[in-house]
């Protein structure tokens, strides 16, 4: 094995493993500790990938602001057992159904990929870097990518909607 | 309402002008102040090596003096624990010895003398007191100790050296105007308090 | 034949690192007596002076003080998670030194050798991604103390440090599309000379405004006054770390100044040239020699900006949280969106992008 694989191995066991416990700890803090375990494994995927830009980017956006949000509420609001209202069972039901369709949606897409490997030309090693990303953005995906910032607009005003007091 | 007087402020908050707004001259020049105050003297003593001057009468740790002979001159009359406000002062009195009289000037002599500066409040009463010229305070500073009992001080630590170099001075607090004042025994506490005289003393005044 | 080159450069970097290692545990160290020393000049007074001459080991015997002390871990507190808190908040701190260039290239014994840990081509985000995780350590820490005050002020602290990384995000990109790299090694270098295309080299002269805010936001990733609300002792006692004690308290107070002096070091390689020192290569050319007393003159305008991080300290009085939060979303934010979108268009109509 060479010092790529050995390292793939390692990071795909943290990321799964710590995926696991964060769904079986039962401290809502725990859960989302090991959530940032995760995003850095995945994170070192992407450097095993040759994707420095993507992998600093993921940090910085999922564990450095969302993670934190998510840490912050937790914090805020009281997760003891004896406070949470036992589910109803058509709750669960649904739960489970809209797992399973992940799942579900998760197996047709990876379905039909192969496992050979890709035509190694320097442009493909080098997609993740900033440059050549910024290029295939605005060049290739620019309509998606602008799309994205719109919906993400549109989810900021809906938050200043929620947040804004009721004038009567 | 109308004011009665033309001396009231009408306090008024003004809106800031947008440099106010800004904050940042206001900043930059408590910056400009701080860093001016860098290169000011500072105001600190340090203390063990230079000592702010006191003032002459200043009333520190107590003395028990020596006579010119190394005699030591208390008698043990106990009038410095009589006029001690503060209950700091307690004695055992012992009678000389034959061949003691270069140690102890009186007939009666201070086995024990201890004062408890955790008592004391310096008023110097006791010096007031003294009839022999025996306990004085100085500009000493008592120290800091550790355990309370170490600050009832005895003997060891109140008489002064035999050697004439190592003899605490005290002759600031011996000048001509204390010791006329010494003579007056109706200011003095050097006798048992007499309610009668001391108000006819103020209704005289 | 591969090793034989690897070796020597893996031995090269070993040692540097251990060099960036001690000069910032150095340098934190002295910050500590130097701000005692500073606050006491600008209060008209001494300072400490007892330790050694002019109290120059008080570091040390502050040190020692904190390893002597009884460590104290609450009953109730996950322990792992207390003993993990210090560690983060020192580890991201340490761990930004990686990326700066120190100096440039040296010579020593005909080999060229960079002043340099790794010159990663996203340096600035690699900044950006470490500073990130370090509110981690605050945040974990608070909450293991299991103390109302500690919690509060890691909430204080998590909200003010994302705050202003927004704001400090788009300053970086508005310097990012300025230089036109993202290699902290290469926005050093460009800034070499100090008189260049008609425009002061450094990049403060070209747009002071990115580095004034650039300069807020390094002051409240901190936690330094006037941005000192999650520690403030009058409100919150200690802050996150209340229940702190011994060397774990120590450590969050030392990666305070470790990162005071990582943010000075940011600030003079994004904005104030780098190791780049005015007329120095009209006299010295030596490639041992130059490279040297450039990295002197890097850590000598470091230095001066861990005393005005001082200095403001002893001037500014603490923000009240709202005021923090008016400034951080309403005026540091527009602000650094106005100054980005300037940017551009002035780069356009020069014609420069």
């Amino acid at each position: 094995m060479t010092v790529t694989q050995i390292l793939f191995v390692v990071l795909s066991l943290m990321a799964v493993l710590s995926g696991l416990f964060t769904i079986f700890s039962k401290n809502p803090v725990f859960s989302a500790l090991w959530l940032i375990v995760a995003f850095f494994a995945i994170a070192g995927h992407y450097i095993l990938l040759n994707a420095q830009f993507l992998a600093v980017v993921h940090i910085i956006v999922y564990a450095g602001a969302i993670m934190v949000l998510f840490l912050y509420v937790v914090f805020m609001i009281n997760l003891n057992k004896e406070t949470e209202p036992n589910k109803p069972a058509w709750v669960r039901i649904a739960a489970v159904i809209s797992g399973g369709m992940m799942m579900l949606t998760l197996v047709a897409a990876l379905k039909g990929a192969s496992l050979v490997p890709q035509n190694k030309s320097a442009e493909a090693l080098n997609i993740g870097l900033a440059s050549n990303l910024g290029k295939v953005l605005f060049n290739d995906f620019l309509v998606p990518f602008e799309l994205s910032s719109v919906l993400l607009l549109a989810a900021m005003v809906g938050a200043v909607m929620l947040g804004k007091r009721q004038i009567h | 309402m109308q004011s009665l007087t033309n001396r009231s402020k009408v306090v008024v908050k003004k809106e800031m002008t947008f440099t106010e707004k800004m904050y940042l001259p206001a900043i930059l020049n408590g910056m400009r102040i701080t860093f001016s105050h860098m290169f000011k003297k500072s105001a600190t003593i340090k203390y063990p090596e230079h000592v702010r001057p006191r003032s002459s009468v200043y009333r520190g740790q107590h003395v028990l003096k020596r006579d010119e002979a190394g005699a030591e001159r208390c008698t043990a009359c106990g009038l410095c624990a009589v006029a001690c406000p503060a209950e700091a002062i307690t004695m055992v009195a012992a009678e000389r010895k034959k061949g003691e009289e270069n140690l102890y000037r009186e007939e009666k002599y201070a086995a024990v003398y201890e004062i408890n500066m955790l008592r004391c409040i310096f008023c110097g009463l006791c010096e007031e007191a003294c009839p022999k010229e025996a306990i004085f305070l100085t500009d000493r500073i008592v120290d800091t100790e550790y355990e309370r009992n170490d600050f009832v001080y005895g003997k060891d630590k109140l008489v002064e050296p035999v050697e004439k170099d190592k003899r605490i001075d005290v002759s600031v607090r011996q000048n001509e105007k204390t010791l006329e004042f010494k003579t007056h025994s109706e200011y003095g506490h050097n006798q048992v308090w007499d309610p009668n005289k001391s108000l006819k003393k103020k209704s005289g005044h | 034949m591969l090793l034989a080159v690897l070796i020597p450069m893996l031995a090269y970097k070993g040692i540097l690192v251990v060099i960036v290692f001690a000069i910032s545990l150095g340098v934190a160290a002295y910050s500590t007596y130097a701000e005692r020393k500073v606050s006491a000049l600008m209060q008209d007074r001494v300072g400490p002076d007892r330790a050694g001459p002019f109290g120059l080991l008080q570091p040390l015997a502050d040190g020692v003080k904190m390893f002597m002390k009884e460590e104290i871990i609450p009953n109730v507190s996950n322990k792992f998670l207390f003993i993990l808190g210090p560690a983060i908040s020192m580890m991201t701190a340490l761990l930004t030194g990686a990326v700066i260039p120190w100096g440039p290239d040296i010579t020593i014994g005909g080999n060229v050798y960079p002043l340099q840990v790794t010159d990663v081509n996203i340096g600035v985000l690699y900044l950006l991604g470490v500073v990130s995780i370090g509110v981690y350590g605050v945040m974990i820490g608070g909450w293991a103390s299991n103390n109302k005050f500690a919690l509060l002020g890691a909430l204080r602290a998590s909200s003010q440090m994302i705050s202003y990384e927004v704001a400090m995000g788009i300053s970086v990109i508005t310097l990012i599309l300025l230089t036109g790299t993202m290699s902290t090694a290469e926005i050093a270098e460009q800034q070499q000379g100090f008189v260049q295309d008609s425009w002061l080299g450094w990049n403060f002269f070209k747009n002071p405004v990115t580095f004034l805010i650039f300069f807020i936001c390094a002051l409240a990733e901190t936690n330094r006054t006037p941005f000192d609300l999650p520690e403030c002792e009058t409100e919150l006692v200690g802050g996150y770390h209340t229940e702190y004690s011994s060397m774990k308290l120590g450590l969050f107070l030392f990666a305070e100044y470790i990162n005071m002096f990582i943010s000075s070091a940011v600030m003079v390689t994004f904005f104030f040239g780098g190791y780049s020192a005015p007329f120095l290569n009209r006299f010295v050319t030596d490639p041992f020699w130059f490279p040297m007393l450039s990295t002197l003159v890097f850590l000598g305008k470091t230095i001066f900006f861990i005393f005005v991080f001082m200095w403001i300290r002893w001037t500014v009085p603490r923000f009240r949280y709202d005021q923090l939060m008016n400034l951080g979303w309403k005026i540091l934010i527009p602000l650094s969106i106005i100054n980005l979108v300037a940017t551009a268009v002035g780069m356009w109509l020069t014609g420069k992008i």
